[in-house]
């Protein structure tokens, strides 16, 4: 029987020639990934249980992202325990101020991420190398711990969903539409612990930061992983980036999937979630009578440099709408000088927004920009639970960065492609 | 292994931010993270949860982030088992990693009310609704998964 792109990768890693969906396996892995929240419960574990080695310093990457720069006394405790660590076992991939970035957009941005590994995380958004064609999958501090410790995993091999694209996104529409779309369709527990396999013609329109987004926002649909097939364009975005070998893989002609979609990129419109699930969603041009207190354009899922771009091009010579607070912030140090080479960052100052130093801040209401009683965000950022970006009663509306830079300067959701037109 | 305890029920999709909200992540102590545990889906379940009650989802219970901080808070609350119709991947995984038993079955997740009195049987998959007088059954867990609660958490049977 044939296999998926993620069972391939899966099989490899275990040593065995081929595995079907369902078997346990121990497989080796090629990074172990923890931030500043997930790595100090897995130091704690690491330690109690007396481990006195890590399998590879060169294969554990730790960003201090979320809560960095520390934005609290205990913050600063926490980030303060995993330097130590990260110092004492000579941890290569440590980032800290200065040179940290949101961990999703920072790995591959340094070739920590290749096509064909094998990655853990211990941050559930750990799916979005998924893109470059790895499988990737989020885990908890203990598996971190374990990882660390042993550089293996155990894994219940997935079955998956095959998503074969058509045609092509038109303007104004980007990867978070196609996410947010798809989530709409199959809901927030419809890939529940199966891999998300994005295939087909219209993968090659798709920029790889289109592809990033989509991969990123797996979990969303519950997904064990989202994987994209590679193409010529994986293959340019990492040369110069991954020095060293690495292989690509493809879905055998004969591979089962659970269920196949057809999705035309050309019919997708802006889609934004509405509160309180990821499935909420709706056509942009059917929220106008939504008026935010705050927009944010960045995160983990939209901070790269063509969702600055596109930010940019919108807010170019506009100023953001009275009553709202609209906060950017670039992912990772190489994004935030490339705005200020490309004038983004005067665009987004004399536009009115505040330009934060990269940090997933409010994204997961950790700080800077929290949420009052009832106040309402439109942002590029991946969850809207309850709370999550403030007070329990406030709401967000998750949407791509062409809607919420429009939303900003229109003061009310609009749809950007009827703005553009 | 048996639990028995009051139930606290909830409903589809209780996800990892409102199990432990993120504004609490900058410490990794357990009796703190278990203090603000569910705070803001029910403000009342830490002084009302005693030692070995038993917590009731529905569909995709723990969705969400990846945080450890989840189970640790529930299990930490005193939390003897959480049984749901289906849960998350990372949070089913950590759970177990860590130790907190959890149960898939969507017939005992419909049924079971808040406040009802349930006892589990580990070893059979068996959980009965004292209060409704019913049984329900649950999947019971793979070997592979068995051997790691057995040693009392991934880390240990690594040793």
């Amino acid at each position: 029987m044939g296999m998926t792109m993620s069972q391939k990768i899966l099989a490899a890693h275990a040593g065995l020639e081929s595995v079907e969906a369902g078997q346990l396996i121990m497989a080796k892995l090629d990074l172990v990934l923890g931030n500043d929240i997930t790595s100090p419960v897995a130091i704690n574990e690491f330690t109690k249980n007396g481990f006195s080695q890590v399998f590879d310093h060169t294969k554990i990457a730790m960003v201090m992202d979320h809560f960095v720069p520390n934005k609290d006394i205990k913050a600063a405790q926490q980030t303060k325990q995993c330097r130590t660590f990260a110092n004492s076992y000579n941890i290569t991939n440590y980032y800290d101020v200065g040179e940290m970035g949101i961990e999703h957009a920072l790995l591959p941005e340094k070739g920590l991420t290749a096509p064909g590994d094998l990655v853990i995380g211990a941050d559930s958004h750990t799916c979005t190398y998924g893109a470059l064609g790895a499988f990737s999958t989020g885990i908890g501090s203990t598996d971190m711990a374990a990882g660390m410790a042993t550089g293996k995993a155990w894994f219940k091999v997935p079955s998956a969903i095959k998503f074969n694209l058509t045609g092509s996104l038109r303007k104004g529409v980007s990867g978070k539409d196609v996410i947010l779309y798809i989530i709409g369709m199959i809901g927030v527990d419809g890939a529940l612990y199966r891999s998300m396999e994005f295939a087909g013609e219209g993968l090659h329109t798709l920029t790889m930061d289109d592809r990033f987004t989509m991969a990123n926002m797996a979990i969303e649909a519950g997904a064990k992983n989202g994987i994209f097939e590679v193409d010529e364009q994986t293959l340019e975005y990492v040369k110069g980036r991954v020095n060293r070998d690495f292989t690509v893989y493809k879905a055998d002609e004969d591979a089962v999937y659970d269920e196949v979609y057809e999705i035309n990129l050309s019919e997708i419109v802006p889609t934004v979630a509405c509160p309180h699930l990821p499935e909420n969603t709706k056509p942009a041009s059917e929220l106008t009578d939504i008026v935010p207190d705050q927009v944010v354009i960045g995160s983990c899922t939209n901070g790269r440099i063509s969702d600055m771009e596109k930010a940019a091009e919108i807010l170019k010579g506009k100023k953001v709408a009275k009553g709202i607070r609209c906060i950017v912030i670039p992912a990772t140090q190489a994004v935030y000088k490339e705005c200020i080479k490309r004038g983004y960052m005067d665009i987004f100052i004399d536009a009115g927004c505040a330009v934060s130093t990269p940090t997933c801040g409010p994204c997961l209401g950790g700080y800077m920009g929290i949420l009052a009683d009832d106040e309402i965000a439109v942002a590029t950022t991946n969850r809207n639970f309850v709370g999550r970006m403030g007070a329990k009663s406030s709401k967000i509306y998750l949407a791509s960065p062409e809607v919420a830079a429009a939303t900003a300067v229109a003061g009310h959701i609009v749809d950007p492609t009827e703005a553009m037109a | 292994m048996n639990v028995k305890g009051t139930v606290h029920k909830y409903g589809d999709n209780v996800d990892t931010d409102v199990i432990i909200p993120a504004r609490y992540l900058n410490t990794a102590d357990h009796k703190e993270l278990a203090s603000h545990c569910m705070e803001d889906i029910d403000a009342t379940f830490v002084k009302k949860v005693k030692d070995g009650d038993i917590m009731v989802g529905g569909a995709n219970f723990g969705c969400g982030s990846s945080r450890e901080h989840a189970p640790i808070a529930i299990k930490e609350s005193g939390i003897s088992c959480v049984i749901a119709s289906t849960f998350a991947r990372i949070f089913y995984r950590n759970a177990i990693n860590i130790g907190l038993a959890i149960l898939e079955c969507p017939e005992a997740s419909e049924k079971i009310a808040d406040g009802d009195e349930v006892a589990v049987d580990f070893d059979t998959g068996i959980i009965r609704n004292l209060t409704k007088n019913e049984e329900y059954k649950a999947q019971p867990f793979p070997e592979f998964i068995k051997d790691i609660i057995a040693a009392n958490g991934l880390l240990n049977s690594l040793k």
